[in-house]
């Protein structure tokens, strides 16, 4: 039997959408062999979180009821504990910021070993195949390991589980030793408010490294001022400090929903993708026919940006 | 204070390439230092410039190949290498985290750190996890995607992490620690003249498994790699065909019907 614990992930008093795509991993991984499948709740307003984790295809849902907000020394502790108590042969975590932040600690605590960031798993009971990618997602590779692993799932990889379960919720009362703890959460911020919203537009001109220098961002501010279009981008072009932080799409950026979207030199890595994903419209400008926006992409022309943007620019004028 | 970084040689793909079993054949491969530790080795230079470090050391597990890499860092302002390599390490397919935590914590047990400050991943095998393995091996504590550090390090590490959705959370964390430096921290430099020269001159040591007390064992991962291949496409993209003014004007009659262009 394979038993699956599934840790869940909140964030300022909300519950983040992989908690619900985590149980239906979770319980894909318990059903091939008939385990069950543990979640787990750690910190924050557990008992209400509970509540609403109580979905379908959930055998028990364990709280930890220590501090307001995610600390990973807390989540290392309880998860470790609740390992030690349970027994399970997977331990998943989301392969989020905060979830990057305990669960390889849970695997070096367990002597397990991890698997990062997977976007399809199967298992045997004995074996676990985990299909992950390497080389920024030009590659798929299948991976596999014997026995009790960590495992990291992707985001919107699986479908949120829905449905009333009728779980046993059960509170888990972890020994938290407040000496191991050695970083204090002072407070959250918002980036980039700044004097745009990107949020809010229609239609977003979005740039990426193939604009290759800061230089040549005026043709894409020209297109944009053309279509009446507002400017954004792809993670890059704000690293390198060319935009401000608030133009930036993405998933440590805006998810932006505009009626059209032009990704222009944006190869559309997942982080980028998990943000501009709900566009009504999606065009592609790139040189690469096989970037992976072109899986998401309505319309692509495949050609230089820098003949193409002129080119559309002077449409408008 | 001394501040070791991590920095990995990794490969890159060009667009177009091949697949040869569970590797991509060699001619469609550069070797570049990892975008995320390219990042990680600036934070540090720039503690030892404002007086806060006395040392930065530089570590990287990669054969003699790589060597040229590890340069372009002292270049920038490491003070000195270390390289760690091993014969039973030339045949392995994917050094999984495991693994690297081993070969790592024991280099950080020697040298005595203050802080760690590593790539939150490579871009080829992109795990994510060794750096918060290590600090969890070693005792040290640590933050994830770290994307502000203040400079003004005593006792504590006052840092800004980069959660989802246009979030950062503010924290303090005591060192020792380990920081995974998230990309956009600060600007890299390039190195000057003056520090590719001065690079010739530094130490760079080289160290085998055995001078770390490292086991062999610890290299015979617990994943293995078995299976390569191109994602399928699910595109049903349209692609427009013709010189940019045709293609052009296809994209400015899309955008005059949607309404969104004069």
């Amino acid at each position: 039997m394979t038993d699956v614990l599934a840790v869940t992930d909140h964030r300022r008093g909300e519950l983040r959408d992989v908690s619900y795509e985590i149980i239906t991993a979770g319980r894909q991984l318990a059903d091939e062999t008939g385990g069950d499948l543990h979640l787990a709740v750690v910190s924050g307003t557990v008992n209400e979180f509970a509540e609403e984790l109580n979905r379908e295809g959930v055998d028990a849902i364990h709280t930890v009821d220590h501090g307001k907000e995610f600390n990973h020394d807390v989540y290392t502790q309880a998860i470790t504990q609740l390992y030690d108590e349970l027994a399970p042969q997977y331990v998943l975590a989301p392969n989020s910021v905060n979830g990057l932040d305990y669960a390889p600690a849970v695997a070096t605590e367990l002597e397990l070993p991890i698997v990062t960031d997977t976007i399809d798993l199967e298992t045997d009971g004995d074996t676990l195949i985990a299909t992950r990618e390497m080389y920024g997602g030009k590659v798929e590779t299948t991976n596999e390991l014997e026995g009790s692993a960590v495992v990291t799932i992707r985001g919107a990889e699986w479908p949120a589980a829905e449905g009333t379960g009728d779980a046993s919720i059960e509170t888990f009362d972890a020994t938290i030793d407040e000496d191991a703890i050695g970083s204090t959460v002072n407070g959250f911020e918002e980036v980039g408010g700044g004097d745009v919203d990107i949020s809010e537009a229609d239609v977003l001109v979005s740039v990426g490294r193939g604009i290759e220098e800061e230089e040549n961002l005026p043709i894409i501010e020209e297109l944009a001022d053309a279509l009446d279009a507002t400017v954004s981008s792809s993670r890059p072009i704000v690293d390198n400090g060319w935009l401000p932080k608030n133009r930036q799409v993405g998933q440590s950026g805006k998810v932006v929903t505009p009626d059209v979207y032009i990704a222009i030199g944006i190869s559309g890595a997942v982080q980028h993708v998990a943000g501009m994903k709900g566009s009504d419209t999606i065009v592609a400008i790139n040189t690469d026919p096989n970037a992976p926006i072109m899986d998401i992409a309505d319309y692509a022309i495949v050609d230089d940006l820098f003949d193409v943007v002129p080119a559309l620019t002077e449409e408008f004028q | 204070m001394r501040v070791l970084v991590t920095a990995k040689e990794v490969l890159t793909v060009e667009d177009k390439f091949e697949v040869e079993e569970t590797t991509i054949a060699d001619q469609y491969l550069n070797r570049d230092l990892n975008e995320w530790d390219s990042y990680a080795v600036e934070e540090a230079v720039q503690l030892q410039e404002a007086g806060i470090v006395d040392e930065v050391v530089a570590v990287t597990i990669g054969p003699e190949e790589c060597e040229e890499t590890i340069r372009q860092v002292l270049a920038k302002g490491a003070d000195r290498a270390v390289r760690i390599w091993d014969d039973s390490l030339e045949d392995v397919d994917l050094l999984d985290v495991g693994a690297k935590t081993e070969i790592l914590s024991a280099v950080i047990e020697e040298e005595d750190p203050d802080l760690v400050l590593t790539g939150v991943q490579a871009g080829d095998d992109s795990f994510g996890a060794t750096g918060v393995s290590v600090a969890e091996e070693i005792g040290y504590q640590w933050g994830a995607v770290v994307n502000h550090l203040e400079h003004d390090l005593e006792d504590a590490a006052s840092v800004r992490r980069e959660l989802e959705g246009g979030v950062e959370e503010l924290t303090d964390i005591e060192l020792p620690a380990v920081l995974t430096i998230q990309t956009g921290i600060n600007e890299p430099r390039y190195a000057s003249l003056r520090g590719i020269r001065q690079a010739q001159r530094k130490e760079l040591d080289v160290k085998a498994l055995a001078d770390l007390d490292v086991d062999e064992s610890v290299i015979e991962s617990e994943l293995e790699l078995t299976d390569m291949y191109e994602p399928e496409s699910e595109s049903d993209v349209t692609t427009w065909e013709g010189s940019p003014e045709e293609t052009a004007a296809e994209l400015g009659d899309l955008l005059r019907d949607k309404g969104v262009a004069p």
